[in-house]
């Protein structure tokens, strides 16, 4: 993976953009010290680091802008960042970049339960917008793995889906507003507490833009009123393509389940061993829940189980109390712990149609012999969002590169099969040089537009999404001279 | 013009240099006069239906209807009730699927489905270089690059000709029940379609019909049909509706269809309908998700938002003459404005797309 080479200029500039931002920040909201800076020098995707020029740590909207505007007369790249979790490097920066991060804007700025929303600061971490509303009965549905630490902003920048998509969508569709600051330091809001845009749907493609098109400081969003009750039940089977055909059984007869998580056998081995939630030895493995009242879940956990024993599962494990969900659920919530307790990991976030779920995994085999590299399956089954994860030493030389050829491999057979590269965690550089196999060059060119007139000097985390190839004439322009597309 | 394939569509508008009405069955805002048509009806048909993964992807051109009886026969559905417009605006067409998307229509389901925005998960177009785009694709988590997706949906054809539409879909409901409470006063019923939307009983439909009452729609399996009305009564009380169409009447705004005047559509922060529409001093007053949309019928030229004055939301006049100061659409302010302008000019540098439509 590559970046590019850092603008000489904004290196030899170092001085007077350090001075620049300390004149609008206070002094604890600027980190230009090396030593300070490596604290930024890599998100969640740890394998690749590089300290920025500087650090900015804002907390209202108007530094945020009076940043932007320096660095957009600079011109000089900024790099957002929320908490930091991206797996895809989202927030990775550049030497020359200044980073930009919103974890100290973390405020509730307004809860409204008669009109459902409440407005938030972007660093607000993602569960504590549930924890906002908790005691009056409502939650924020999405729920990505990492919903401790994530920060909203970060959230809105990748798209952040969770186990729970089926029923409730994934960011987007649970996004009402946003404010956002511009590179050239113009605040816009864009929609609010109501439905829909009156005009184009600028916060649709804002959402999953990866912050490429302008810093997320407040965001709007729809809460839920929490369901009386969810149970789970746990069903295990011979064969994949048993566990994938039930599944699509299950959803062709009207049921839709609040979650259907997947585990393949090294998944249930590998957690079994380490968190000994008493998982049934078999091949693969279904959790499905249901919400509702009692009657409700009674209900509708008959009507799946009927569905499953036309499958002859393995086993079949109905919750009856909340001390059996938990042990139901124990196992899929330690799988990637236990996975890491055994082994290096690398996580995959591809998407497939469900209904190709048993031939994806028979090819997961097959490629995971040839690399001669272990590969786990733990899968958001009823939204066909996969996450292989892949075993390997990072010890010995060699290793991560194979891991990496192997990765590239699994997410071309999503593409192949009908899906995408990424379901929720996002292209970062991760990704980036991955998306010709799912885009033609008039497709890659058509989202490049958008930028163009958000950040028509390409300086807000250039490197990412995009392969550089693809993106060499925009970045190469003078930044302060590009013409206002507009 | 109408063209048989989507390469012979890119043909037509990379050598196009004159305005084209971007027109699907011709049920929604109507062209003005004289403005050359371009019929996407023949680029259709659905091209894959996978009721196991929920999922579905038509030409852009395909009849709703058409859509509609595929997925009932396999009882599933599309998660966003779309409205059937043309009864409304007096035009004898038949709905596309394009047009659902172009116009983001969604129905009283939105309040707890979401919109057509949300369960569009790709698409395919030809922008204004006469190149053929492809965004989005058959899965329905997919963050791989931007989300087009959601800039087509409701951009009324402005930045590009759908050609190919795919759709999360829904199972279709076992049971329905609608709940009618007698409320003669709006302030009274945005309160309890609040109250119920707040519930854990997964209301999919709340409107105030002045005159009519109060209505509220529960979906699902019988059992959760029964335990979320007994939930719903003890809560706002109402007794069930006997009226099997009523909320098709208020997706499709059955009371000012062959009613004279303008009609607008305003899309508000619920509570604060009941004061807008004592503002507006509208002939006809509909209240959809939960007072969240409002439809109003107006004398005819009358300049809703000046009445209205600022609030949050936007007005859109859907039925009547659009001028220079009373625009069809909601005006933006001077930022968003020059956002909008840019990606207009990118994607349609030319401006064949539907210039008259502003």
């Amino acid at each position: 993976m590559d970046m590019p080479i850092p603008n000489a200029g904004i290196l030899a500039n170092r001085a007077r953009i350090h001075a620049r931002l300390a004149a609008v920040l206070p002094e604890d909201a600027l980190i230009t010290e090396h030593e300070e800076l490596r604290a930024y020098e890599c998100d969640a995707l740890t394998a690749y680091r590089c300290p920025p020029l500087a650090a900015t740590l804002p907390r209202t909207t108007q530094e945020v802008s009076a940043i932007l505007r320096i660095c957009h007369e600079e011109g000089v790249p900024v790099v957002p960042r929320g908490a930091g979790t991206s797996l895809a490097g989202g927030s990775l920066p550049t030497a020359d970049a200044v980073l930009v991060g919103v974890a100290r804007m973390n405020k509730v700025l307004e809860i409204d339960t008669a009109n459902r929303f409440i407005r938030v600061e972007g660093g607000r971490t993602n569960l504590s917008v549930t924890g906002a509303v908790e005691e009056l009965g409502f939650f924020y549905a999405p729920d990505p793995s990492s919903q401790l630490a994530c920060a909203i902003s970060g959230n809105i920048g990748m798209n952040s889906g969770g186990a729970h998509c089926l029923k409730y969508g994934v960011t987007t569709n649970n996004l009402l507003g946003v404010k956002l600051v511009l590179m050239d330091g113009t605040v816009v809001d864009l929609g609010g507490p109501y439905s829909d845009a009156g005009g184009l749907d600028l916060l649709g493609v804002v959402c999953g833009a990866e912050g490429q098109l302008g810093i997320v400081t407040e965001a709007t969003l729809r809460i839920l009123p929490k369901p009386e009750g969810a149970r789970p039940v746990l069903i295990g089977f011979d064969t994949n393509e048993v566990a994938g055909a039930c599944v699509s059984d299950i959803i062709k007869a009207g049921i839709l389940p609040v979650a259907i998580e997947f585990m393949d056998r090294p998944c249930i081995e590998a957690t079994e061993a380490f968190a000994k939630a008493g998982y049934p030895e078999c091949e693969s493995l279904l959790i499905i829940e249901v919400e509702g009242s009692r009657e409700e879940i009674d209900a509708q956990l008959s009507m799946i189980a009927k569905i499953a024993q036309r499958h002859n599962p393995v086993e079949l494990r109905e919750s009856r109390s909340e001390a059996e969900s938990a042990r139901i659920w124990l196992g899929r919530k330690s799988a990637f712990g236990a996975m890491g307790y055994i082994s290096d990991y690398m996580c995959l976030d591809g998407t497939i149609p469900v209904s190709s779920l048993a031939f994806v995994l028979r090819r997961i085999r097959e490629l995971s012999d040839d690399f001669g590299l272990r590969v786990a399956n733990v899968f958001h089954a009823g939204d066909g969002n996969m996450h292989p994860l892949i075993l390997y030493d990072a010890n010995t030389p060699g290793d991560l590169e194979r891991c990496e050829a192997l990765g590239a491999e699994i997410l071309k057979l999503c593409v192949e099969v009908g899906g995408c590269l990424s379901g929720e965690h996002g292209v970062g550089v991760e990704k980036r040089d991955l998306m010709n196999v799912q885009f033609a060059p008039q497709d890659l060119e058509a989202q490049m537009r958008v930028k163009d007139v958000f950040d028509p000097g390409w300086l807000l985390n250039p490197a990412k999404i995009f392969p550089l190839p693809a993106t060499a004439a925009r970045r190469a322009m003078d930044p302060t001279a590009a013409p206002a597309v507009a | 013009m109408r063209p048989q394939t989507e390469a012979e569509l890119a043909d037509i508008i990379a050598g196009r240099n004159a305005p084209l009405w971007v027109a699907g069955g011709g049920t929604r805002i109507a062209p003005p006069t004289g403005a050359e048509m371009l019929d996407t009806s023949d680029l259709c048909g659905i091209r894959l239906y996978d009721p196991g993964a929920l999922t579905l992807v038509a030409g852009a051109g395909t009849p709703l209807a058409q859509i509609e009886a595929t997925l009932a026969a396999e009882t599933q559905r599309l998660a966003f009730d779309p409205p059937v417009l043309g009864p409304l605006m007096g035009r004898a067409g038949t709905s596309t699927i394009g047009g659902v998307v172009a116009t983001n229509a969604s129905g009283p389901s939105r309040v707890q489905t979401g919109a057509c925005r949300d369960a569009l998960i790709g698409v395919r177009f030809i922008d204004g270089h006469g190149a053929a785009i492809k965004n989005g694709g058959r899965v329905m988590k997919n963050v791989t690059g931007y989300d087009l997706v959601k800039l087509m949906a409701g951009s009324h054809g402005r930045l590009g000709v759908l050609t190919e539409v795919s759709f999360k879909l829904l199972p279709a409901p076992e049971q329905v029940a609608v709940l009618r409470l007698d409320i003669r006063n709006d302030a009274q019923a945005v309160t309890a379609m609040a109250a119920a939307l707040g519930s854990p009983y997964e209301v999919t439909g709340a409107a105030h019909w002045p005159g009519l009452g109060t209505f509220l729609r529960v979906e699902g399996f019988e059992v959760q049909v029964a335990t979320r009305l007994r939930g719903l009564r003890a809560l706002v009380g109402g007794d069930l509706d006997d009226d099997p169409s009523r909320f098709a009447a208020i997706r499709d705004v059955a009371p000012f269809v062959d009613q004279s005047g303008d009609i607008w559509r305003l899309s508000v922060r619920p509570s604060d309908a009941p004061d807008l529409v004592a503002r507006a001093g509208a002939e006809g007053v509909l209240y959809d998700w939960g007072g969240g949309l409002i439809w109003l019928r107006m004398a005819p030229g009358t300049d809703l938002r000046h009445r209205l004055g600022t609030f949050a939301g936007h007005a859109t006049l859907v039925r009547g003459m659009a001028s220079e100061t009373v625009p069809r659409f909601h005006p933006e302010g001077a930022a968003i404005a020059t956002l909008t302008n840019g990606i207009r000019r990118q994607f349609d540098p030319r401006g064949i797309f539907n210039p008259d439509l502003v």
